[in-house]
């Protein structure tokens, strides 16, 4: 089954089109899963189709590799005992090898069978190059960003529509003066209730992972908690208070709520995190272990997790990537096509798909 | 020119002069040329210079018999130690003929009848040469009528022309101690080569010889090493670059991956940047073995640029032994195998950098 599955053909894609990618392929993600319900790891699946920026606006079509990392997540999914605490998956690896893109195929196999998918595109935005600022008004130490949770609000609510209805608020929230959200209500009031006051959005946000977590336990849904660039929430900031304070991470609100969706201590889902070191603040550009990227809290915090080790391509992947490439008539050069071209590229990309990307994009 | 005083000059004259301008008695230091050096001169500093070479010897304590011009050099070095940068500033005592350049002694006598004969054609030493040398021609052909006489046939046997060539117009002028135009150069060249192609030129070979010169043979050959085997019976080869201040040592074996590791490092990961890569490259793809290879280097000081030219002629060097003699003369040929001598240029006084000089203000 593995091997059969092996040879497809990627498209790999730098973090930022990464984070476009999953904006959109959210919103196909829902039509298409009710489209065609099979599960992707039993049979040769064909490339399928989600409309993106550019580069796939181009190729009209988006492609991930099916890789072994991935594959191993997916028998690890699948055999996880659901009952037991979450078990968390760190994927790591070096600059440009596609742990974004593993995450990406792991969210959609998941959204496939139906699971609640939390996902954070990059959570290295959420802790550098903020505009706004505000104090939050549920804790009085804490910062609130209104902007990226408001963004983070629209991106769930259109990903994960049909769980909004049935998930029930199990407690009342009282927003300000006038807002409140009494017990019982679909989790998507809160969510419209974040998104019209943008004010309460990071509050919204916390509320809605809370019940999640706690409604998750029941057993009704699963969860996939997808964090990419989980370091982020571990590391240091850039933003400063208003006295020219630095902020550490604890202090804003989605930070702190995310850290406690990480945490081990509920059940029935999976929480699968990529480290990134290309968003990273302070941290050297050779760093790629876990160790050195989480610092000694995070990994104290991640601390019992299976680490997944994502590579530069091998041989095979490397020929399917080229041969994609030819076939999508993306390298143009008369010389590409030619089999010095091939070795010639794969010397100087030294095999790894992000090196390849830039090298043939002039092509 | 001569000595001679205005005064005598008057006494011979019948006209006398009432008036004369200084300018006409001042000697003109210019035109008189460079200090002659009378013969008796130069005879007293070489007298000098052996009776300094004696005492010098004595103080040293070694033998003045067996004293050799280096141990004069050492000796002055040591009891006379300067630390100026220019050789030809420092303290020397030579034997007078290196120290005087060699001139014209003056050539006439007391009486100012000039010696030679041909004094008064202005270019003694060159007439008398071409004279010498139409002599020597006319001797040969007496001994080539004499040969045809006695019913000898006359062969030429080719002489080996390469490796010498005649005198340049500078060596002769040297020679001759006077100056001489081009056109007498040639004539006299003309003369030679007339010489050199009669049969019986042999009698005079002696002579000829002493206006050729020997061209050096160059060193074409540089032997290419054998390929070594090490243990597991993969032959490899080792080469040494080196440019600006940059030294790499390149090991290549064969039967590899394409692989190369620099100082313990994948390429990929110390070159970042593409161009340096693409120098890497060079060697294997104008052999066509771009994957064929692995390769082992080590490499110190210098910048990123001259690291990487460095080891591109290690790699280059090293790819010998595994090629044919044909394709090591097209490497030399596309400059694989040169070193590059460019190195960066001194900062000169006045000039704010090594060309740039400062901003230039009217006033």
């Amino acid at each position: 089954m593995l091997r059969s599955v092996k040879g497809f053909i990627c498209r790999p894609l730098k973090l930022d089109h990464g984070y476009a990618l999953h904006m959109a392929a959210k919103d196909c993600f829902s039509s298409v899963v009710s489209q065609d319900v099979q599960t992707p790891a039993e049979k040769p699946r064909a490339i399928f189709y989600t409309n993106e920026s550019d580069p796939i606006k181009t190729f009209q079509e988006a492609c991930v590799m099916v890789r072994k990392p991935a594959l191993e997540l997916f028998t690890y999914l699948k055999n996880s005992n659901f009952a037991h605490p979450v078990v968390r998956y760190v994927i790591y690896g070096e600059r440009g090898t596609g742990k974004t893109m593993t995450l990406c195929h792991v969210v959609h196999f998941c959204a496939r069978q139906g699971w609640l998918v939390l996902h954070i595109p990059d959570a290295h935005l959420w802790v550098k190059n903020c505009k706004e600022l505000m104090q939050s008004s549920y804790n009085k130490e804490r910062l609130d960003q209104p902007l990226q949770a408001s963004f983070w609000l629209r991106n769930f609510r259109t990903t994960n529509e049909h769980f909004l209805k049935e998930i029930k608020t199990q407690q009342k929230y009282v927003w300000g003066k006038r807002d409140s959200t009494e017990q019982g209500r679909p989790l998507g009031e809160v969510v419209e209730q974040g998104l019209t006051r943008v004010k309460n959005a990071s509050d919204a946000v916390g509320v809605v992972l809370k019940e999640i977590k706690q409604q998750c336990c029941l057993g009704s849904f699963r969860v996939l908690v997808a964090v990419d660039g989980v370091n982020a929430l571990w590391g240091r900031t850039t933003l400063k208070k208003e006295d020219k304070s630095p902020v550490s991470p604890e202090e804003l609100t989605l930070v702190y709520n995310l850290r406690k969706m990480v945490m081990n201590n509920w059940s029935g889902g999976a929480v699968v995190t990529t480290l990134s070191q290309t968003g990273s603040l302070f941290k050297p550009s050779s760093a790629h272990l876990p160790h050195e990227l989480l610092g000694k809290e995070g990994f104290d915090a991640l601390d019992p997790f299976v680490p997944i080790l994502v590579p530069n391509y091998t041989e095979r992947e490397f020929e399917s990537c080229y041969h994609y490439y030819l076939h999508c008539r993306w390298l143009q050069h008369e010389k590409a096509r030619t089999e010095d071209g091939k070795e010639e590229l794969r010397f100087l990309s030294g095999c790894n798909p992000w090196q390849l990307e830039r090298l043939s994009a002039p092509l | 020119m001569t000595e001679r005083n205005p005064k005598e000059q008057e006494r011979d004259a019948t006209l006398r002069l009432i008036y004369t301008t200084t300018a006409a008695w001042r000697k003109n230091v210019a035109a008189s040329g460079p200090e002659k050096y009378t013969e008796a001169f130069i005879k007293k500093q070489i007298e000098e210079f052996d009776l300094g070479k004696r005492h010098l010897a004595n103080m040293m304590g070694e033998d003045p018999e067996t004293f050799t011009q280096e141990d004069i050099d050492r000796a002055i070095a040591y009891l006379f130690p300067s630390g100026l940068f220019d050789k030809r500033a420092r303290p020397m005592m030579k034997h007078p003929s290196e120290i005087f350049p060699e001139q014209r002694k003056i050539q006439w006598g007391e009486d100012g009848r000039p010696f030679h004969f041909l004094f008064y054609t202005g270019k003694q030493s060159y007439y008398s040469l071409m004279h010498e040398t139409y002599e020597k021609l006319l001797n040969v052909q007496k001994h080539q009528d004499q040969l045809v006489a006695q019913g000898f046939s006359l062969q030429k046997e080719k002489k080996n022309l390469v490796g010498s060539r005649w005198l340049t117009k500078t060596e002769l002028e040297g020679m001759l101690l006077e100056k001489l135009s081009d056109d007498d150069y040639s004539r006299f060249i003309r003369l030679l080569e007339k010489l050199m192609t009669l049969p019986c030129s042999d009698i005079e070979e002696n002579y000829i010889k002493k206006f050729s010169k020997e061209i050096a043979v160059q060193l074409q050959k540089v032997s290419t090493e054998p390929l070594k085997y090490d243990e597991q019976g993969v032959a490899f080869s080792t080469g040494e670059g080196v440019r600006k201040t940059s030294r790499a040592t390149a090991v290549v074996y064969d039967n590899g991956t394409g692989k190369i590791t620099v100082n313990g490092i994948d390429i990929l990961r110390y070159f970042p940047v593409l161009q340096d890569r693409e120098q890497l490259l060079f060697p294997f793809q104008f052999l066509d073995r771009v994957g064929k290879h692995d390769a082992i280097c080590t490499v110190s000081g210098g910048g990123r640029s001259s690291q990487a030219g460095a080891i591109r002629l290690a790699t280059a060097k090293a790819l010998r032994s595994f090629v044919t003699e044909t394709e090591v003369e097209f490497m030399r040929q596309a400059g694989l195998l040169t070193v590059d001598p460019r190195v960066r240029e001194r900062k000169k006084p006045g000039q704010e950098g090594a060309r740039r000089k400062f901003t230039w203000k009217k006033r």
